[in-house]
């Protein structure tokens, strides 16, 4: 009986070490690599760097910015996010709003034609072909276009617009406003919260995306940051990284590392600057989505 | 009272809601229908100068090729192999995770694991994939500290070795996706009705009868719905997980069916071959979500439709 009772009492002290040791195993990879990439370069590749710089060095970084090739992959991926996450929501939007009307003339046809869409599609080979055949591929819209419209967020959405009191809408329709009044002067100056998480999440995908720019995309001039980091990760990966390489290819991986570091962190950092945002609305959106859904 | 109104009128009654309604509809027909039409060019041999319409019919005969060839062997151990690890290991950990989180009383406390524990969720599998190389590499993080504690004597490139691939995906994975994957349960969890653990307080539960007797069963939909969505799945690796983590040196390991495709279909460039493994990809997991759904529904009475 007195051993039981102790139990019980050291359950909230180990869930407490337990957690503590959680949240020491997600963050220390990433703290580790920032360190890594505030280190001079050769000096970091001695090893033995774990919590803190030895030599503080901003080269890295400098590196970063010297390279054309990243300052236009950077240009592309703020372009593609700002301009991709504006059209996805607008469009959404827009539709959630005419498909939440009842009596809209084959709403139940475009809701099922959504539907299906959740659970089917047709895969990548017929999706690059479609997309070959719009003449998309090497464009700066394959990113946007295709990526305008999605279902999961128009449920989001449609739940939200059936919370806005009915007769708003019908004393502005009364007063002669069509629904296209109706949706850019009432429902969406209303529908802040919704638009703001929904335009975090959209945001985020884009920004962290390369997979796109890997299938669609060879123009390296239309390449996103993430397509780039991509692609200097894997290249790398396998040559630089091997023992008994001679010294040269050494240097050359020390230089490729601390690159490929800066890089990570200069790409982290945006999500990074908007995760407290992101924090504050993403539990709702979650939820209300998979209740829905 | 619309109803009653003729059809031309009701269309020129809506004409602006209908303008609005629309272009989702015809985006639909481009982006989600006609690459469904497309899935047929694997009964083709499929040409890519050639319009999809009027390339010659081949029947099975990718099918027969892919299920005699040893590709079909290997990728579908791959996937399967990281998919029952995913989900006899990942699926469970979100749940007990939150179960122990909510456990925990300082709401500030609980509040900052929770953060720290999404974090990864938002940060792309281009950096996370960096974060593993630059750990796994011979002269990483792991190799020195194993090497420090004198368990290893020889830097290992783990990368470079099949037999840890499947670990490191699944691991990575769970790394990334454990608290996010928790939410969902949080909330259900948040929405038990109080007075069922104050009446089991009373009749002399402790912490872990509560846990198994009202926080499980409580959140047992959620975890139904969730579950079936994970069976279905199965056939879905995190295809940009793997792009970042494979290489030519555990390829025999991390070939797996969206890898397979796109390294025989889009690099090369055997369109109808690749998407014959796609089209058994689709009809499979059509199978496994209306099998799950059916289990479920039978064993525990939730089912997702």
């Amino acid at each position: 009986m007195n051993k039981y009772k102790k139990k019980i009492e050291a359950f909230p002290i180990v869930n407490t070490v337990l957690m503590v040791f959680l949240a020491f195993i997600t963050l220390y990879p990433i703290w580790y690599t920032i360190v890594l990439a505030f280190n001079d370069a050769s000096d970091a590749a001695l090893g033995g760097i774990y919590w803190w710089p030895r030599e503080f060095s901003l080269e890295s970084f400098q590196k970063v910015f010297e390279e054309d090739v990243i300052i236009q992959a950077f240009t592309i991926s703020v372009l593609r996010t700002v301009i991709g996450t504006v059209t996805a929501i607008l469009f959404t939007a827009m539709t959630a709003y005419a498909w939440s009307k009842k009596h809209l003339i084959g709403r139940n046809i475009y809701l099922a034609l959504g539907t299906f869409t959740m659970f089917f599609n047709g895969g990548l080979i017929p999706g690059f072909i479609n997309l070959k055949n719009l003449g998309l591929l090497d464009t700066f819209w394959v990113y946007i276009i295709p990526t305008m419209f999605n279902f999961f967020n128009l449920i989001i959405f449609t739940s939200f617009f059936r919370s806005i009191p009915e007769s708003l809408e019908e004393s502005a329709y009364i007063d002669g406003a069509h629904e296209g009044i109706i949706f850019t002067r009432i429902i969406l100056p209303l529908s802040g919260p919704v638009l703001a998480t929904i335009s975090l999440f959209h945001g985020v995908w884009h920004w962290n995306d390369f997979f796109m720019g890997v299938i669609y995309v060879n123009n390296r001039d239309l390449e996103p940051i993430q397509t780039y980091l991509y692609r200097i990760i894997t290249s790398g990966s396998v040559n630089t990284q091997m023992s008994a390489t001679p010294a040269a290819v050494r240097s050359n991986a020390v230089n490729s590392t601390s690159l490929r570091l800066a890089t990570m962190i200069v790409v982290t950092f945006p999500i990074v600057c908007v995760y407290p945002f992101l924090q504050k609305y993403f539990v709702q959106g979650m939820t209300v989505g998979s209740v829905k859904g | 009272m619309e109803t009653k109104l003729a059809l031309n009128k009701r269309i020129y009654h809506q004409r602006f809601l209908l303008l609005m309604a629309l272009p989702a509809v015809v985006w639909m027909i481009i982006f989600n229908y006609i690459p469904m039409y497309g899935v047929i060019i694997a009964f083709q041999n499929y040409r890519i100068i050639k319009p999809i319409i009027g390339q010659p019919f081949v029947g099975f005969e990718h099918f027969v090729e892919l299920f005699t060839s040893g590709d079909f062997g290997n990728v579908m151990k791959n996937t399967l192999g990281i998919s029952f690890l995913r989900l006899f290991i990942g699926f469970p950990l979100p749940i007990i995770f939150a179960i122990f989180l909510n456990e925990i009383k300082s709401i500030s406390f609980k509040r900052f694991i929770q953060t720290v524990s999404y974090l990864p969720h938002f940060l792309s599998w281009a950096v996370l994939g960096g974060i593993m190389v630059n750990w796994l590499s011979d002269v990483g993080f792991i190799n020195e500290l194993l090497m420090n504690m004198g368990f290893i004597s020889e830097p290992v490139f783990y990368l470079a070795e099949p037999d840890m691939f499947w670990g490191i995906a699944v691991f990575s994975d769970i790394w990334k996706e454990l608290g996010w994957g928790a939410i969902i349960y949080l909330a259900a969890i948040a929405g038990i009705n109080p007075s069922l653990y104050e009446a089991a307080t009373v009749d002399g539960c402790n912490r872990f009868h509560k846990m198994i007797h009202i926080t499980l069963p409580s959140i047992a939909p959620t975890i139904s719905i969730f579950l079936i969505l994970a069976i279905s799945g199965m056939l879905n690796t995190n295809f940009e997980q793997i792009l970042v983590l494979r290489n030519s040196l555990n390829q025999s390991a991390s070939d797996v069916i969206d890898v397979f495709v796109y390294r025989t279909g889009m690099i090369a460039g055997r369109y109808s071959y690749a998407q014959a493994i796609g089209l058994f990809k689709s009809v499979v997991a059509l199978i496994l979500l209306g099998g799950a759904n059916k289990i479920t529904q039978k064993t525990s009475g939730h089912s997702l439709y």
